[in-house]
């Protein structure tokens, strides 16, 4: 079933955590609302739900409107960030709860619930606890009991709220997976809220990047991660490098320091912040002044494959802070040491216009 | 209640105070501690409650159980369950409701409702009897037109049950309250999503939740609306075999110098006490028990 909101618009107060929102879900696809705490994805994500009613706008549910519909009759499935299982009832009365209270003519036979509730306990992959209490539960399986539940009521969507947020990172990485082979083989529409851009990442097919109430950027995830559409977007989803500057015909001039650029239709003398993931930044000893920003090195964390490089800027980029990743037999190989002053040259720069930035990143 | 949060303070803590050097007292000052409080508790608890009993069977069984059966004591037994009867069943409705709105929904005015339902435990009981005989009195805001209709409240029984809910009103509601505020509206709304009704909310999810504070709200109640003395008091008008409950049937016998009669009459309360006591003990042991689970629940 596909979702569409229409200019969804939800104040709490003076604070206006839903601005005009106008959004798509196609059928089938499952999709992440993604974006920093206080940004509306999880009003945004109830609203649908119906837990929440928005100030104005609609949402509709398959194209028809379903603001009048309540909770209990729109048919979703909802995942929450703590489970919210019942704690005075088994994992089986748990999962078979929704089934249980449907109106006598349409509430199944007992024997067809257990069936179907050891189906879904199946699905999960936890048939074996149908009788133990949420509290004997870890969280990683009480997270998929709460899905076993939210799905037993045969849902048209499904609605995860932050549903790994409450997860330690390994259990996490493994149902983020676990979600996706779910999600291919149901083929639920499905929308979830995370503030993980890994998670989105990994898990969405696209994604919905939000910021105050707004709609920032949407795409799949690699198309957002390659081409922020906004320096916010660009900063939230990774490390960053920024430099701000002025463009000088085919450079960027920052400071007294010059960064070759790449094509750009920006104007001439126009400001503009540039920026540059980590592993965008080579590192080069002996360059020329005038070429590349000028920093020193402040540590060198090297670990693994890769070396993480953090420098104080020089120059014109004097109190800001930079970070690098080269392999690390690079390191070796330029033999770089605390407190050396090199150059960074960037291999991609992303600019944007310096008024767009204002306040937001500085 | 203190209670209700004092009781998870099991064992546990206790002996972490021992085994920790930090904390560990000389031996001088934890027997100086023990002792104090020891005697404290034979002086002003165990002694009286002794007391009463060996005063009741000072004339022997004969009296005693001749002082229980004699028509007034017998009425004033009925009466006092009576008025138990009626009023913790109501404010265990009332107690509910206001405990439910409170801590689930937001609205103007919620602190004053709050402080509202503390006014039985603030106010002296014999101003709430009084309270009532101002409005249902004979010459009260309401007497003239409950005398037209022939309807008596004051010194009668309907009074005795006002004053009873009154004073009681606040040990159910007071209960729940911190319980349901804790425990957030998250089950509900999953409860809602998949399709239940209010009702079935309520009595699937949300009273399983709360039975264990509910119980200890009931049995606190409960003990108050049998022991109320003052509010009842002022209300009763002390008519022998018709309104008097049995703290009130006590004092009149006292009154009358019959101390055996009195402390039967007396040992009778003390012995609902302390089946009282029982029940919320065991209750309290599965209400920490739950809430253990609980924190369980939270702590991973």
């Amino acid at each position: 079933m596909s979702i569409q909101v229409k200019d969804i618009h939800k104040q709490f107060g003076s604070f206006v955590a839903l601005d005009k929102v106008s959004l798509e879900f196609p059928t089938g696809e499952l999709v992440a609302l993604l974006g920093p705490s206080g940004c509306g994805k999880t009003t945004l994500l109830r609203i649908i739900a119906g837990l929440e009613s928005a100030d104005s706008g609609q949402v509709l549910l398959d194209g028809e409107d379903a603001s009048g519909t309540h909770v209990r009759e729109r048919q979703v499935g909802f995942v929450f960030q703590h489970y919210a299982l019942f704690r005075h009832m088994t994992v089986f009365d748990n999962v078979a709860f929704g089934m249980r209270m449907k109106p006598r003519s349409q509430r199944p036979s007992d024997k067809q619930i257990r069936t179907k509730v050891h189906d879904l306990l199946k699905l999960v992959q936890l048939d074996w606890l149908a009788d133990r209490f949420p509290a004997q539960l870890s969280g990683g399986q009480r997270q998929r009991i709460a899905l076993a539940r939210a799905l037993a009521v045969e849902p048209r969507v499904m609605l995860l709220d932050e549903p790994f947020g409450a997860l330690d990172a390994k259990v996490r990485k493994e149902l983020r997976r676990w979600l996706r082979n779910l999600h291919d083989e149901l083929h639920i529409t499905s929308i979830f809220v995370t503030h993980d851009q890994e998670e989105a990442l990994e898990v969405a097919d696209r994604e919905v990047q939000m910021d105050h109430g707004k709609v920032e950027q949407i795409g799949t995830p690699e198309e957002v991660y390659r081409h922020p559409a906004t320096p916010f977007v660009y900063s939230f989803l990774g490390s960053v490098n920024l430099f701000h500057g002025r463009i000088e015909g085919e450079t960027v001039q920052v400071g007294e320091d010059v960064l070759s650029h790449m094509p750009h239709d920006f104007d001439h003398g126009a400001e503009v912040v540039a920026f540059a993931r980590p592993h965008e930044l080579d590192i080069v000893i002996d360059g020329e002044a005038g070429n590349g920003v000028a920093a020193r090195i402040s540590r060198i964390l090297a670990f693994g494959v890769t070396a993480r490089v953090e420098l104080d800027g020089l120059n014109g980029a004097t109190g800001q802070h930079f970070e690098v990743e080269i392999t690390r037999a690079r390191v070796l190989e330029l033999g770089l040491a605390q407190g050396q002053a090199v150059r960074l040259m960037p291999s991609r720069l992303k600019l944007f216009e310096r008024e767009v930035v204002g306040g937001v990143l500085q | 209640m203190a209670g209700a949060s004092a009781f998870h303070l099991g064992g546990d803590h206790a002996h972490r105070f021992e085994s920790r050097a930090a904390t560990r007292e000389t031996p001088l000052v934890k027997w100086l501690i023990l002792g104090l409080s020891l005697t404290f508790f034979v002086i002003f608890l165990l002694m009286p409650l002794i007391a009463v009993f060996v005063e009741a069977f000072r004339k022997g069984w004969e009296t005693y159980i001749t002082a229980l059966v004699e028509p007034d004591a017998l009425s004033a037994i009925r009466l006092t369950l009576l008025a138990a009867v009626i009023s913790v069943p109501l404010n265990l409705v009332f107690g509910v409701c206001a405990a439910w709105a409170i801590a689930k929904f937001e609205f103007r005015g919620k602190q004053f409702l709050i402080t509202l339902i503390d006014l039985p435990f603030s106010v002296s009981p014999v101003i709430a009897g009084l309270v009532f005989v101002l409005l249902f009195g004979a010459q009260g805001w309401f007497g003239s037109w409950l005398s037209d209709k022939d309807i008596r409240i004051i010194f009668a029984v309907p009074g005795i049950v006002l004053a009873t809910v009154f004073v009681t009103f606040p040990f159910i509601a007071r209960e729940l309250i911190p319980l349901m505020q804790a425990q957030g509206r998250e089950e509900e709304e999953a409860a809602v999503v998949l399709g239940a009704r209010g009702l079935q909310t309520f009595w699937y999810v949300t009273l399983p939740n709360i039975k264990w504070g509910l119980m200890y709200g009931v049995i606190l109640c409960n003990a108050r609306a049998m022991g109320e003395f003052g509010a009842v008091s002022v209300v009763s008008g002390h008519i022998r075999g018709q309104t008097n409950t049995l703290p009130l049937h006590v004092e009149i016998l006292y009154n009358e110098y019959q101390f055996a009669a009195a402390f039967a009459a007396a040992s009778v309360l003390a012995v609902l006490a302390l089946v009282t006591l029982v029940i919320k003990t065991w209750v309290e042991n599965r209400a920490a028990q739950s809430h253990k689970d609980a924190n369980r629940d939270d702590a991973s």
